[in-house]
């Protein structure tokens, strides 16, 4: 009887962990065959190339590139902002700030994780929004650097909390052996500290880029949603995201319209599954130390 | 005078009271063990000498250590060059996860003692030299201080300390990790620095403290019982607790 009770637990176990394999694969499989089926009748190079996007024009024209900029523009933003905040922010809570601070700080970074998209964007849209329109003198506020900052929220979260959990796992002995040799509490947190923890930091921001890229409903109302290349961080842009999830209500299902959106999916897909990867090349190599 | 005066030192961890009323003198270029069981407060002791028991939280304390005259819990002292000039060596080997050079120099960098590359590489290979660790390793300075062997990594710390020059160095249970060859090198090593430098070390090993110091003292359950020669302490203490301890009875 326990014999079978085992082996039944096992298998059980088994399938959930074989299951979101299964459907890792099962996605791409499914974006890869409606977007492979795109590229046969519509050139990948045009496609990533492209500057104009009139999907339902007489003659379509699908040309990404303005989006893969605006994805680009708002994600790098989005970063330059975050990460220095981000990875000082750990520091504080992991090197420098007492307990009771550390641990009030800790949690209400970890409830920044749960406040949903939408809220992030709405807030975005009528608060900073207007304040950077009358700012900086532009005639919207719906800019590729209003969506950076409020992306920036968004990614912080992550960012802290995996760095601060890899500086965190830097064994106290090597903190206590630069004290002993005179070093000064910040020689050690840049020297040692921040040192060891890097591969764990590296991971921390590339999983926090990845959730930006992949963000869609805060880009959807505040960056402006235009679909052409911009100038400058002070104009309106659009995510690859963002045209995805405005458009796919609107097209004719197995329509070219709706495989190019697939593409649009399978590119962000594969982007973001490069930078996941390169997050887990560096949390691996903190493991094996 | 003696270098190290601890004058009625009384050292608490929150309430719990570690370290009871402690006097000592401790000597000038020589080795003072401390040996007593689990718990007595002989690493307590140890890390107040160069007060890194301050990075604990809820430690409090009472009482002076004077080093070279001056109360190292006074108001006007530096806790970073009181470190630099007090080195300390722990239990388990703790190189950084940086080169083996990098090791070495890391204290003359901290303290802005060099910056000159020459003057760095004349003390690294110096320092190195004189852990007698410098021939097995000339050839792989700059790789991983962590690919080496437990007794070198322990070498390794110890010339890291001694890169910068410090008066008294602090050695807490510094073979507890080694297998007995080792320990045996690394004792050598004490001796041959006892000329140099004023050596303090814990252990729980009461052969090692008979085998490389002079004075030896013992301590129970945050008290210091006895302070003298070590030949006196092992063959004729004065006290009882001593005599049990040294005989085994207990501990």
């Amino acid at each position: 009887m326990r014999k079978i009770i085992d082996t039944t637990i096992e298998t059980i176990i088994f399938i959930c962990g074989i299951l979101s394999i299964i459907f890792v694969v099962l996605i791409f499989g499914f974006l890869f065959k409606e977007g492979f089926a795109f590229f046969k009748s519509f050139g990948i190079i045009e496609f990533i190339t492209g500057r104009f996007w009139y999907p339902t024009s007489n003659t379509p024209s699908f040309g990404i590139f303005p989006f893969i900029i605006g994805s680009i523009l708002v994600t790098v933003g989005a970063c330059i902002i975050a990460v220095p905040i981000g990875v000082m922010t750990a520091l504080y809570i992991s090197e420098v700030a007492p307990k009771g601070i550390r641990d009030v700080l800790k949690s209400a970074v970890e409830l920044m994780t749960a406040i949903p998209s939408v809220v992030v964007g709405f807030v975005g849209m009528v608060t900073l929004v207007p304040f950077i329109r009358t700012l900086f003198n532009i005639p919207t506020g719906l800019t590729a650097f209003s969506g950076s900052i409020m992306l920036a929220f968004m990614a912080m979260p992550t960012i802290v909390t995996i760095s601060e959990d890899a500086m965190r796992s830097v064994p106290w002995q090597y903190k206590e052996g630069a004290l002993a040799l005179g070093a000064t509490k910040w020689q050690t947190i840049r020297r040692i500290v921040l040192k060891a923890a890097m591969p764990g930091v590296i991971a921390a921001i590339m999983l926090g880029v990845g959730r930006v890229i992949g963000e869609t409903m805060t880009v959807m109302m505040i960056t402006g949603n235009s679909a052409r290349i911009p100038l400058s961080i002070f104009e309106p842009v659009r995510t690859m995201t963002a045209v995805v999830a405005a458009e796919m209500g609107e097209t004719v299902r197995g329509g070219m319209h709706y495989k190019s959106l697939f593409a649009i999916a399978l590119v962000l897909f594969l982007i973001t599954f490069i930078i996941n990867f390169i997050a887990d090349l560096f949390l691996g190599k903190n493991k094996n130390k | 005078m003696s270098k190290i005066e601890i004058k009625n030192f009384n050292l608490y961890y929150a309430d719990f009271h570690a370290l009871k009323n402690i006097n000592i003198y401790i000597e000038e270029k020589k080795i003072t063990a401390i040996i007593g069981p689990s718990g007595c407060g002989k690493s307590t002791l140890l890390r107040s000498i160069n007060r890194i028991n301050d990075t604990i939280d809820n430690v409090s304390t009472s009482g002076i250590i004077n080093i070279f005259g001056e109360d190292i819990y006074g108001s006007k002292i530096d806790v970073d060059t009181l470190r630099r000039n007090v080195g300390m060596v722990f239990q388990r080997p703790n190189p950084f996860p940086i080169s083996i050079y990098e090791n070495v120099a890391f204290g003359l960098r901290v303290n802005r003692i060099a910056s000159n590359k020459n003057i760095i590489d004349e003390t690294v290979e110096k320092s190195l030299k004189a852990v007698l660790l410098w021939d097995d390793i000339k050839d792989k300075l700059h790789k991983l201080a962590l690919s080496l062997t437990l007794e070198q990594q322990q070498r390794l710390c110890i010339a890291r300390v001694i890169a910068v020059a410090p008066h008294i160095v602090l050695l807490d249970e510094p073979c507890s990790s080694l297998d007995p060859v080792a320990t045996q090198r690394i004792e050598q090593l004490m001796i041959q620095l006892r000329d140099k430098y004023t050596i303090v070390i814990v252990t729980h090993n009461m052969q090692q403290a008979a085998r490389v110091s002079h004075d030896t003292a013992f301590m129970l359950l945050g008290e210091l019982i006895e302070f003298d020669k070590t030949e006196k302490i092992f063959t004729n203490p004065s006290k009882k607790e001593t005599e049990d301890y040294v005989s085994g009875r207990f501990g």
